[in-house]
């Protein structure tokens, strides 16, 4: 079991002819994951050549639109590597053709393109009303169930399967704390990005984590900025009974100065590591200080 | 980016809402001449910083005449206001204030919509107001995809208890304010206060703005409003090179790849700062995921180009780059640098490829470069090498 993709999900690469899409198109494919094929309007009609994991050649089809592809392979995840520029079309085009789940890897999307396209999949509901399409990112390393899918650039090679489930804002911090765990082995871990507007928050993670039979611990990564660890501690003090630990990046980041991602900088009172960790805290979640003592924790708190 | 009252009030102005006649001032002549220029008669002198509270600094003035404005401009020219120096003013006209209102937009990050607030109690610190009296203060929600059309601006004004021959008027300035927002790619667009004259005029008095640098490509006319003079030359040296560089105050200079791996390696080399004279991080620096050696030379140069700096820790995570490139663009870098590279470099490389990316640094054999097995013993060591 895992979260939100697996073995079976059927995968289309938006960009799937540009530099970034046929390098992760490879690499994706090595990891498993069932890529049905990808678009690109200009490029319809073609096919790209790859491996599987198995070292077969595969011919990839090119289709000109989401919903083109949709109708041919039964694609029910999108990745898009996409540049700024045209990653809210991209977005709108696969949420409007009512793709499951919208994986943006995208760094350096306007927050305003972000915020439309977010509200956009929320406008577009099925018949319980909730949102069809789900979207993680933008700006983010997206998810890996491993040994069965990778949507995204998280490289395939640091772990295997195992109990823990893991959502973080960052990339590489991800990989650090994977690469940590690395003998334990992860059910899903998934980047949600690190921008001011993101789909799949810490919150929709650990609900998702919570209902998935075989994670057995959480680890959650925050960073400065924005209140949603603050939040996710207040769900998780109601809603999580399994075992998460915390870690939070930036505690010695200066008020004002943004760091890195468009969303982590400590505005005011507001936003900062310290606040986090006791929100955190007070919610029952073991903090690190750092990754190898959030590492450590997990081992202790999984047995 | 934060912009300066008087970059908000030209962006305002583009767009229809209504200021009053502003000019910017560098030197009292300047501010003389141009009180001059807007009538000779009352004008107010205000020192344009990026931070609240000048008024209570002593940075904003009232001058009845040229002279004075002259006198003002003197005084408050160089001022310092919570740690930024006043280099520029804006000389507005003077209004007849009959009320002061407060009205904003800005994203709301925890509900990934747009909020519009409004009050017609302005003038004050809004956050206080916002703790000490949240019933006078409207909050209305709104999605980004429908904007403030003129029932939502009317919704607002209603909310924030204005009578309805009041409405009119505001709904049509908070929708040219959500124009600006939306045509300017802002985060941020705030009015304090929105004055209503004695004449029964709606003005925004005063103005702040924040944009999004993620929209610069659409947004030309940003560059223009960049503040070089305010910049910290090591961080305009960094943004030239594209690097994602913040100048920090501390002792070892730090380069990772990803942003939140650097933030966490500063916090790590904090905590082992403690065990070393107190040393800290000098910078953040992210090089991103490539690390290739020309990238990763432009960074060694721009955080060696910083005196405070003692030692550097380079911690680098191969995930999609594996590290033998990485180590391989390290010792191209310092070839690069040559005589230039001074300091101690610690190097902590993990994840694909590592034994490769170990072995070219060992065979390379810099004097300068110490490897580290873990982020904590790599931030350990560069710590204790500032520390010298």
């Amino acid at each position: 079991m895992s979260i939100y993709l697996n073995k079976d999900s059927k995968v289309i690469v938006q960009g799937i002819t540009g530099g970034e899409g046929t390098k992760h198109t490879r690499l994706m494919l090595k990891a498993g994951t069932n890529i049905v094929g990808g678009v690109n309007a200009r490029k319809a009609g073609t096919t790209v050549a790859h491996q599987d994991k198995d070292g077969v050649d595969v011919e990839l089809p090119v289709f000109g639109s989401v919903s083109e592809a949709m109708a041919e392979t039964g694609a029910d995840v999108s990745v898009a590597f996409v540049p700024p520029k045209f990653a809210k079309a991209a977005a709108e085009e696969a949420i409007e053709a009512g793709i499951g789940l919208l994986v943006v890897i995208t760094e350096g999307i306007p927050v305003q393109d972000a915020a439309e396209f977010y509200n956009l999949s929320l406008a577009r509901t099925d018949a319980d009303g909730k949102p069809v399409t789900r979207i993680i990112g933008p700006n983010c390393p997206g998810i890996i169930t491993p040994g069965e899918a990778l949507a995204g650039i998280t490289p395939a090679s640091i772990t295997d399967a195992g109990p823990i489930g893991l959502v973080s804002k960052s990339g590489t911090l991800t990989y650090q704390m994977m690469y940590e765990l690395r003998d334990i082995g992860f059910s899903t871990s998934i980047g949600i990005g690190g921008d001011p507007v993101i789909g799949t928050t810490h919150i929709d993670a650990l609900e998702a984590f919570e209902n998935d039979p075989e994670t057995k611990a959480i680890v959650m990564i925050g960073e400065i900025g924005g209140d949603a660890e603050e939040r996710a501690a207040e769900y998780i003090k109601d809603h999580v009974s399994k075992p998460v630990v915390g870690y939070v990046a930036g505690f010695t980041a200066p008020e004002g100065k943004t760091m890195g991602h468009a969303g982590a900088i400590v505005s005011g009172s507001s936003g900062t590591a310290d606040a986090k960790k006791e929100a955190l805290e007070a919610a029952g979640v073991k903090v690190g200080k750092t990754p190898s003592a959030t590492a450590d924790l997990l081992r202790e708190v999984i047995g | 980016m934060d912009l300066y009252e008087y970059q908000a009030r030209d962006l305002f102005e583009a767009h229809g809402v209504p200021v009053l006649p502003g000019i910017v001032a560098h030197t009292p002549e300047e501010a003389k001449a141009a009180a001059e220029e807007i009538g000779g008669g009352i004008v107010v002198v205000k020192a344009q910083v990026k931070v609240g509270g000048r008024g209570k600094a002593g940075g904003v003035k009232l001058a009845k005449s040229p002279d004075e404005a002259y006198e003002h401009a003197q005084a408050i020219l160089g001022m310092d206001i919570k740690g930024h120096t006043v280099h520029r003013l804006l000389i507005a006209a003077g209004a007849e204030i009959a009320e002061e209102y407060y009205f904003s937009i800005l994203l709301d990050r925890a509900n990934r919509d747009y909020l519009a607030m409004c009050s017609k109690e302005g003038g004050v610190e809004i956050e206080q107001l916002a703790v000490e009296s949240p019933e006078k203060l409207a909050r209305v929600n709104f999605d980004p995809n429908d904007g403030i059309d003129a029932a939502k601006a009317a919704e607002i004004a209603e909310q924030a208890g204005f009578d309805a021959d009041e409405v009119p008027a505001l709904a049509e300035v908070f929708q040219q304010l959500w124009t600006t927002f939306q045509k300017e790619d802002a985060t941020l667009v705030e009015v304090n206060p929105l004055v209503k004259t004695a004449e029964g005029t709606i003005i925004a008095l005063d103005g702040k703005v924040s944009t999004d640098d993620n929209a610069d490509f659409r947004q030309p006319g940003h560059a223009e409003l960049v503040d070089e003079q305010a910049e910290d030359p090591l961080e305009a040296k960094a943004k030239a090179n594209d690097l994602n560089y913040v100048k920090l105050d501390g002792q070892v200079g730090i380069i990772g790849n990803g942003a939140g791996l650097v933030m966490s390696t500063l916090d790590v080399v904090a905590y082992a700062g403690e065990d070393h004279g107190g040393v800290k991080p000098a910078n953040f620096l992210d090089i991103g995921g490539g690390a290739s050696a020309e990238v990763m030379a432009n960074g060694l140069d721009v955080i060696l180009g910083d005196d405070q700096v003692e030692s550097v820790f380079v911690n680098v995570f191969g995930g999609i780059t594996s590290c033998d490139q990485v180590a391989a663009g390290i010792v191209k870098a310092l070839e690069i640098l040559g005589d230039a590279a001074t300091k101690p470099l610690v190097v902590r490389l993990d994840g694909n490829n590592v034994e490769e990316g170990r072995r070219i640094l060992a065979e390379a054999d810099h004097p300068l470069v110490t490897t580290a097995d873990t982020m904590d013993a790599g931030a350990d060591k560069a710590a204790e090498l500032a520390n010298k």
